[in-house]
């Protein structure tokens, strides 16, 4: 019997047809070219065909062996958020147009996709304080590599990059992936052991006329807020080294934006702008940069412009421009790689940012702020417990450590349980700060659920680990 | 304005609103969204905001972002979608890319909670089923194109093939000791750009291969670049124009022989599967563009996914975490492999894509894969056949050699009897309902048009196709202004590139709008 399928619409009879118009008797006549050896002779060892309703069984049966975080009972970030998702943004974000739409090669065609990407970009830049951002990288760690290159690009002499020692432990290995074959040094420096900040001293100490660029986080991965930026970019531009700025997005409607402390490259990761945590994927890196030639020109990734029709009366447009950097036109010699990208999860991004506004944005970053700091203040009174665990000042994301024989692993045991999801355990990475969790607090997490969490910790630490 | 609508045009026509931008709708103090309030337990504990975040930090003014009501920002997006060609909205034979349908079980797949709402670092007893979709797929994958283990991680096909020439690169360097000594990467003149690209970024030094007048890879100029420099061979196959280059076993032979590994740049894969595999062709590395061949939406950009496959020698180099099923049939990610290139991803990939990936290759099932391969030929080599027939156009190369998934047409005998360039073609198509074929790529064709029809066309769309070659090469031979003023019946036409380029005119965000306007 022949096999049919929906998304295949040719038939065996207009196969048929179809060959003989070429003067072809069967479809090996279009497969000769393929010599014998290579054929494979057998089927492929792969399920046969399902029906949809079939796929969908699968589908569910599969998730349904996940324990979804949209419960807000799943403490973790770590460089992947968990955030309420307004209905209009996927509502919008993946109308079929804009789903199924190539890169915008036809702008004539495809000025939906063009303005919004611009708007993407524009509104990015007003977060960030910062002019130029790009339409798109894969993620934020992604995005820091290819800032790392950049940055050797722009300083083309100097093969060296500092970053803070209290780094991301995952962007730190991608940017190695990334840095290694270029041959750019990665190198750490120090942080002062109780506020977490960065040791002036070692930087100054570090920077010369062979560094390209300093990397810093704010907040940081570990959660305190970076405060000492004026300074920091002061020396490093001193040193004729750029400022590399990787912040929280959601974090600018109330901490300063990195522009305003003179970064000259941005990264950020925009999945926390209306995308879900997906299992790690698909993200959003964000990143830009000054209004500065010499560093626009060594952007990675897509940028689409405003301009106009080329004849009266003018009609505004937009374009992909300043192509002649990218791979397809400049190949070995491109600034990067980078072709697909995340367009998709920018569009997302816009939708969010323009439903939120400024009062979303900066409600958004307080009710962030109280939570987690309320958490951490009812955490820190139980007996054996730190939170924060040392740092000045945080935002969304706090160290907490536990003492008196309780392990984090016991700990996230005892939540399991309760089903709860603690921080990302810390204690192997950090042997230095002891038995020690990353909890990140979001809107999504209610005081009574701070309560609970709280609860089960107290439970744990009193008792050594028996719960109720 | 008044534009010329020719009645010869399509019925097809783009909306065309005047849509403002969010900056130019902004009214201050509309909102568009309401966040909860926090309780006031949790505010007196905490205090006030300005003893726990440093003054210095506070951010001064307000981001200049659009205020605007919930309303507004659904018929913005909506209104520019509209202004947006896709799949859905017609036949997209942009070569290369792989325009195929993108099925919508797919997305109610990805936006199903139990996968879309997992937390990367959530406990792996709680994510069972996120690892063992990623696991499946990655054996479906490795079946499919003959290696023995796959990554995951990348998140686009260029990442992929910066994936694969790392794992090279870590081979020679790590397995071989032959690090210092192997620094060539050869590449068709015909390859896509990422492929130099990224063997460039991986510290390849580029070894540039001419094509034969076949327009296959040239073995005498193989085997003269060949030798103890050669870190290996980066290949499509079938390859850029279309053909499967038949010498690939001795192709395979010259680079083994060498020393060298041959990189498979799965951008074609859309017509060989279940047919053959570029693992028994000799490839030990392949990437797979997980939204071409198997029908993830490309999302007017991205996301991708370029998932690596390698041959068994090569698995402990592949990128950490690795997905591991354990004997009592749990799933595992395992970060202990010292040899790995390390991470090219934040985390595992683009999962979202990955479950798409999965759903249809379970919707089509290895009789439904293969049949979708055979279409995709059948496709290419009708629309090759019928178009290359039409006055003005030609199949270079080749041409009596069956074409697989696409064609490369050239337009060099149209523009020079009639100055009706491919680019021309190109933009009087889209008067005509129809995207534009890839153009001017591979640079060894003349005036070329890529075409890739995949297999979710109809036979009646092909004919549209067809029929749209053969009105605009008529319009070339009598009237050919209107082939060169075009398109006229889109929502903007003639956009100023040069303008957009320009330092002095460089408007990338509004605020370089506002700034640059304001001088």
């Amino acid at each position: 019997m022949e096999f049919k399928h929906p998304y295949l619409p040719v038939t065996k009879e207009i196969e048929s047809e179809m060959l003989n118009s070429m003067g072809k008797k069967s479809l090996e006549d279009l497969f000769g070219n393929i010599p014998e050896d290579y054929r494979l002779k057998r089927d492929l060892d792969i399920p046969t065909s399902k029906t949809e309703l079939e796929v969908a069984r699968r589908v569910q049966e599969l998730a349904s062996k996940n324990k979804s975080a949209d419960t807000g009972r799943v403490f973790l970030g770590a460089g992947a958020g968990i955030h309420y998702i307004p209905s209009v943004v996927p509502a919008l974000a993946t109308r079929s147009e804009f789903l199924t739409s190539y890169t915008s090669y036809q702008p004539e065609i495809s000025q939906g996709m063009l303005q919004t990407l611009f708007e993407y970009q524009s509104m990015m830049a007003e977060l960030l304080g910062i002019a130029v951002v790009n339409s798109s990288m894969y993620d934020m760690a992604t995005g820091l590599a290819e800032a790392v290159l950049m940055a050797a690009r722009v300083n083309k002499k100097r093969s060296r990059f500092l970053v803070p020692d209290t780094i991301n432990p995952v962007h730190l290995q991608v940017i190695n992936t990334f840095a290694e074959p270029a041959g750019i040094t990665i190198e750490q420096v120090g942080h002062d052991q109780k506020s977490m900040l960065l040791d002036l001293a070692d930087l100054r100490s570090k920077l010369d006329n062979q560094v390209a660029g300093v990397y810093v986080e704010n907040p940081s991965y570990l959660g305190f807020i970076e405060s000492q930026v004026d300074e920091m970019s002061r020396v490093v531009h001193d040193a004729g080294s750029l400022l590399v700025a990787g912040v929280d997005v959601l974090s600018l409607g109330i901490l300063q934006p990195p522009g305003d402390y003179g970064s000259d490259i941005v990264v950020g990761e925009g999945q926390y702008l209306g995308s879900a945590v997906s299992y790690g994927g698909p993200y959003l890196g964000v990143f830009g940069c000054r209004d500065s030639m010499k560093l626009i020109r060594q952007l990675p990734g897509r940028l689409v412009g405003m301009t106009r029709t080329s004849n009266e009366p003018y009609e505004r447009g937009f374009v992909l421009t300043l192509v002649p950097r990218e791979q397809h036109i400049r190949r070995e010699k491109a600034t990067s790689n980078i072709c697909s990208n995340q367009a998709l999860v920018a569009v997302t991004a816009a939708v969010y940012t323009s439903t939120l506004g400024p009062e979303g944005f900066r409600h958004l970053g307080e009710i962030i702020a109280y939570r987690s700091h309320y958490a951490a203040k009812q955490l820190n009174k139980i007996s054996g417990v730190t939170a924060p665990a040392f740092g000045a000042s945080f935002w969304k994301e706090f160290v907490v450590r536990f003492e008196g024989g309780v392990s984090a692993r016991m700990v996230h045991e005892s939540l399991l349980k309760r089903d709860l999801h603690g921080g990302k355990i810390l204690t192997e990475e950090y042997p230095e700060f002891g038995e020690s969790m990353l909890l990140c607090v979001t809107e999504l997490h209610s005081k009574t659920t701070i309560d609970e969490l709280v609860e089960v910790v107290r439970n744990v630490v009193t008792n050594g680990g028996g719960t109720r | 304005m008044t534009r010329q609508r020719n009645p010869q045009d399509s019925k097809y026509r783009q909306a065309d609103w005047n849509e403002p931008l969010l900056f130019e709708m902004s009214v201050s103090g509309k909102i568009a969204h309401r966040l909860p309030a926090v309780e006031d337990e949790v505010k007196s504990l905490v205090g006030s905001l300005d003893a726990i975040i440093p003054a210095a930090m506070r951010r001064k003014h307000s981001p200049n972002l659009p205020e605007i009501s919930e309303l507004q920002v659904v018929r913005h997006f909506t209104r520019l979608s509209q202004m947006n060609f896709s799949v859905s909205s017609g036949i997209y034979p942009l070569g290369s890319c792989t325009m195929k349908y993108n099925p919508l079980i797919n997305e109610q797949a990805a936006l199903n909670p139990g996968l879309a709402w997992l937390h990367p670092y959530q406990d792996v007893s709680t994510c069972q089923g996120a690892l063992e979709l990623m696991w499946e797929l990655e054996q479906w994958l490795a079946e499919l194109s003959g290696m023995d283990a796959v990554t995951l991680q990348p998140p686009a096909g260029a990442a992929g093939e910066f994936t694969g020439v790392m794992v090279i690169r870590a081979y020679h360097k790590h397995v071989m000791n032959e690090g210092d000594q192997r620094k060539e990467m050869l590449i068709p003149d015909a390859a896509h750009g990422t492929n130099p690209a990224s063997a460039a970024m991986a510290g390849f030094k580029i070894v540039v291969l001419p094509s034969s007048s076949e327009g296959l890879v040239d073995l005498d100029a193989l085997k003269a670049a060949s030798g103890p420099q050669t870190a290996g061979l980066m290949l499509t196959n079938p390859n850029t124009i279309g053909v499967f280059e038949k010498d690939i076993g001795e192709i395979a032979g010259i680079v083994h022989d060498s020393g060298g590994l041959l990189y498979y740049d799965g951008a074609n894969l859309n017509a060989i599967m279940g047919i053959s595999r570029p693992g028994d062709m000799g490839f030990d590395v392949v990437h797979m563009n997980l939204h071409k061949t198997f029908s993830t939406p490309h999302g007017g950009g991205g996301p991708g996914s370029g998932a690596v496959g390698v041959k068994e020698k090569l698995t402990e180099l592949l990128p950490v975490p690795r997905i591991v099923k354990a004997k009592d049939g749990r799933f595992d990610l395992n970060y202990n492999l010292p040899q790995s290139i390390g991470k090219v991803h934040g985390f595992y990939g683009n999962f979202g894509v990955l479950v798409r990936a999965y759903t249809y290759i379970c919707a089509l099932g290895r009789e439904g894969l293969r049949r979708t391969s055979e279409i995709a030929v059948l496709n290419a080599n009708y629309i090759a056949h019928h178009i290359s027939q039409i006055q003005g156009f030609s199949l270079p190369y080749s041409p009596n050699t069956p074409r697989m998934h696409e064609c490369v047409i050239s337009a060099k005998n149209l523009a020079e009897e009639t100055g009706v360039t491919a680019m021309h073609v190109a933009k009087r198509l889209l008067d005509l309902g129809v995207h534009s074929p890839t153009m001017y790529f591979p640079l060894i064709v003349p005036e070329a048009l890529m075409i890739e029809p995949t297999e979710s066309e109809s036979k009646e769309d092909l004919d549209l196709l067809i029929g749209a070659f053969k009105q605009i090469s008529n319009e070339a031979y009598s009237n050919p202004d209107i082939v060169k003023s075009a398109p006229h019946s889109t929502a903007l036409r003639d956009l100023d590139e040069y303008r957009a380029a320009h330092p002095k005119t460089l408007t990338l965000s509004w605020k370089m709008h506002l700034k640059r306007t304001a001088k």
